[in-house]
C-alpha cells in the first residue's frame, strides 16, 4: 500500500505535465486546423483598369498563392433593363476587372496590410479589399484562444515542475540513507542509484501507459469527437505512434533528470 | 609482517577550527587484533571514521590497505571500502531490505556469483543465529539481533580488515558474547585484522591484541 502510494505521487505529477502537453498539442493542432479553414475561405478582391496575369500577381508577393478572375457577368445581368446586345458588351469592356486573390496561409494582420501594399504598387490595380475589419476579428479570437490555452497550458506544466521538485525532496530523503550505507561499502554511484533510476523509469513508463489509455480512449470517444465535428475541425487528437513516443520521452526524460538531481545532490554521511 | 595501516603525523578534525586528532603515527599490522579506547569525544569514532575515508586527513597521510586517503579519489575509495567491513553502533541497515538482502550487500557490490553469495549468506545467517529469520525487515529484529545482521554483513564478503564501532554498545549479553566471538574467529581463522572502538575491553578476550588508547588528541599504544 505504502509502494503504490510512493509511485501514485509522482505518476500523478507527471500524469498531469503529460495532459498539459497533449491538450496543448490538441489546441495547436486545432488552431491550425481552423486558420487552414480560414485560409481556404478567405480571399483579397482586385480591381484594376486592365487584365492581370497571374504570373505577374503571385510574383508580387511569395504569401500569395491563386489569382482567379471574377466574371462581369452576374453584374451585368443586374444592370441589364432591356439594353442591347451591343451596348452589353460595351459596358462589359468598359467595367473594371475583378480579380479574387488566395494566399498560401491564413495571414495575420501585418501580412494583409503588406500584400495590400504590395498589390497596390502595380500601376494597373485601383483597389484592394482586403476586409481586414472582420479578419482582424477572427484573428484576434484565435490568438486570444490559443494565447489563454498556452497560459493554461504553462501554469499546470509549472505547477507540476513544482510538485516534481517536492517529491525529489521526499525521495531524496528516503533514498539517502540506503545510498550512504551502500556507499559505505564501495558501490561504485551507478549501483547506489540504481534502484532511483529503475524506480523513476518504472513511474515514467507506468505514466506513460496510463496516458497512452487516456488519449486512446479521448480521441475515439464519441462525444469529443462530436465536439470537433462541430467545429467543422478534422484533426488528429492521438497518434498512438508520434503522441506516444513524445509523451513516454518527457515522462522519461524528467524521470531522469528527477534521478539525476537526487544523486547528484546526495552527501555522505559524516 | 605486512602492515595494513600507516599513519604519519596524521591530524583529524570536522571543521578547520577543531583538531580532534593531532600528528598522531602509528601503525597496525595485518592480522591483528587492535582496541582504541578514549572518553566520550575523544575521537575514537572519528579515527574509525578516517580509516574507511569518510573523513579526509586534514595532515599528515593515512594509508589504509596501501591506498592514502589522502585526496583521494571516488573509485580508489570505492576500491578500498569492497575490502572492508564496518560495523556500526546504530547497525547502520536498510530498512527496507530483508536482513537476507543486508548481509548479500558486500557479496553484490563485489560481484559475487547468486550461488556463491546464497551459500555465503546461509552459512553467515547459521553462525549469527538468525537463520529462521532470513526473511525478516530489520525493524522486526531485536537491537542485539540487528547487531548480529550487521556483523553477518560485515564477515560475508571476507574483508581484510573489520572496522567496528562500539559494536556491543546497547547488547545484552548473549548478542555481545556472540560479536565478540564472531570477531575473534575472523581474526584468528580468517587472518582478518579487526579494530573496535570500545569503552570497555572485554575481560576474556580468547585472542591476543593490541590496545590503543586516544587522549587530548594523542593516540598512545598502552601495554
Amino acid at each position: 500500500m505504502k509502494s503504490i502510494k510512493n509511485h501514485l505521487s509522482l505518476v500523478i505529477a507527471l500524469l498531469s505535465i503529460l495532459f498539459s502537453i497533449q491538450i496543448f498539442t490538441i489546441v495547436d493542432r486545432s488552431v491550425n486546423a481552423y486558420k487552414d479553414n480560414l485560409a481556404t475561405n478567405y480571399s483579397l478582391v482586385v480591381v484594376s483598369n486592365s487584365a492581370l496575369s497571374e504570373k505577374t500577381i503571385i510574383e508580387a508577393d511569395e504569401r500569395i498563392n491563386t489569382m482567379i478572375e471574377l466574371s462581369p457577368d452576374d453584374v451585368i445581368q443586374r444592370l441589364n433593363t432591356g439594353m442591347s446586345t451591343k451596348n452589353m458588351e460595351l459596358l462589359k469592356h468598359t467595367l473594371p476587372k475583378f480579380y479574387k486573390v488566395k494566399l498560401k496561409h491564413y495571414p495575420s494582420p501585418g501580412d494583409i496590410e503588406s500584400v495590400t501594399k504590395k498589390l497596390l504598387t502595380n500601376q494597373s490595380v485601383t483597389k484592394v479589399e482586403n476586409f481586414s475589419q472582420s479578419h482582424d476579428t477572427t484573428y484576434k479570437l484565435l490568438l486570444l484562444f490559443k494565447n489563454v490555452v498556452s497560459l493554461f497550458a504553462t501554469s499546470i506544466f509549472v505547477i507540476t515542475t513544482l510538485l516534481i521538485f517536492k517529491e525529489l525532496r521526499i525521495w531524496q530523503f528516503k533514498h539517502s540513507e540506503r545510498m550512504s550505507i551502500m556507499a559505505l561499502f564501495g558501490a561504485p554511484t551507478w549501483l547506489r542509484s540504481a534502484v532511483l533510476f529503475r524506480l523513476a523509469i518504472t513511474d515514467a513508463l507506468i505514466t506513460s501507459a496510463v496516458a497512452f489509455g487516456l488519449f486512446a480512449y479521448m480521441s475515439s470517444s464519441s462525444w469529443v469527437l462530436k465536439q470537433f465535428e462541430d467545429i467543422d475541425i478534422n484533426i488528429v487528437l492521438f497518434d498512438p505512434l508520434y503522441d506516444f513516443a513524445m509523451l513516454a520521452g518527457v515522462a522519461i526524460s524528467l524521470s531522469i533528470l528527477l534521478a539525476t538531481l537526487i544523486v547528484l545532490g546526495h552527501k555522505e554521511e559524516v | 609482517m605486512d602492515k595494513v595501516i600507516i599513519a604519519n603525523n596524521l591530524s583529524l578534525s570536522y571543521s578547520n577550527d577543531e583538531t580532534i586528532i593531532n600528528k598522531a603515527s602509528f601503525s597496525i599490522n595485518s592480522g591483528s587484533f587492535i582496541f582504541i579506547t578514549g572518553a566520550s569525544g575523544s575521537g575514537k569514532s572519528t579515527l574509525l571514521k578516517s580509516l574507511y575515508g569518510a573523513l579526509k586527513p586534514k595532515e599528515g597521510s593515512l594509508i589504509v590497505g596501501g591506498v592514502e586517503l589522502r585526496g583521494v579519489s571516488g573509485s580508489k575509495l570505492n576500491f578500498l571500502r569492497k575490502h572492508i567491513g564496518i560495523v556500526f553502533q546504530d547497525y547502520k541497515l536498510v530498512k527496507e531490505w530483508t536482513i537476507e538482502k543486508n548481509i548479500m550487500l558486500p557479496l553484490i557490490i563485489n560481484g559475487y556469483e547468486k550461488s556463491i553469495t546464497q551459500n555465503q549468506v546461509e552459512s553467515l545467517l547459521k553462525h549469527v543465529r538468525l537463520k529462521h529469520q532470513a526473511g525478516k525487515y530489520p525493524m522486526e529484529l531485536s537491537g542485539g539481533e540487528q547487531q548480529r545482521v550487521a556483523m553477518a554483513r560485515a564477515l560475508s564478503h571476507n574483508p581484510i580488515l573489520i572496522l567496528a564501532d562500539e559494536p556491543t554498545g546497547n547488547l545484552d549479553d548473549y548478542s555481545s558474547q556472540l560479536i565478540w566471538n564472531l570477531l575473534e574467529g575472523a581474526n584468528t581463522q580468517l587472518k582478518t585484522t579487526v579494530i573496535v572502538v570500545t569503552h570497555h575491553i572485554p575481560e576474556a578476550m580468547g585472542v591476543a591484541y593490541k590496545h590503543f588508547h586516544i587522549e587530548f588528541g594523542s593516540i598512545h599504544e598502552v601495554n
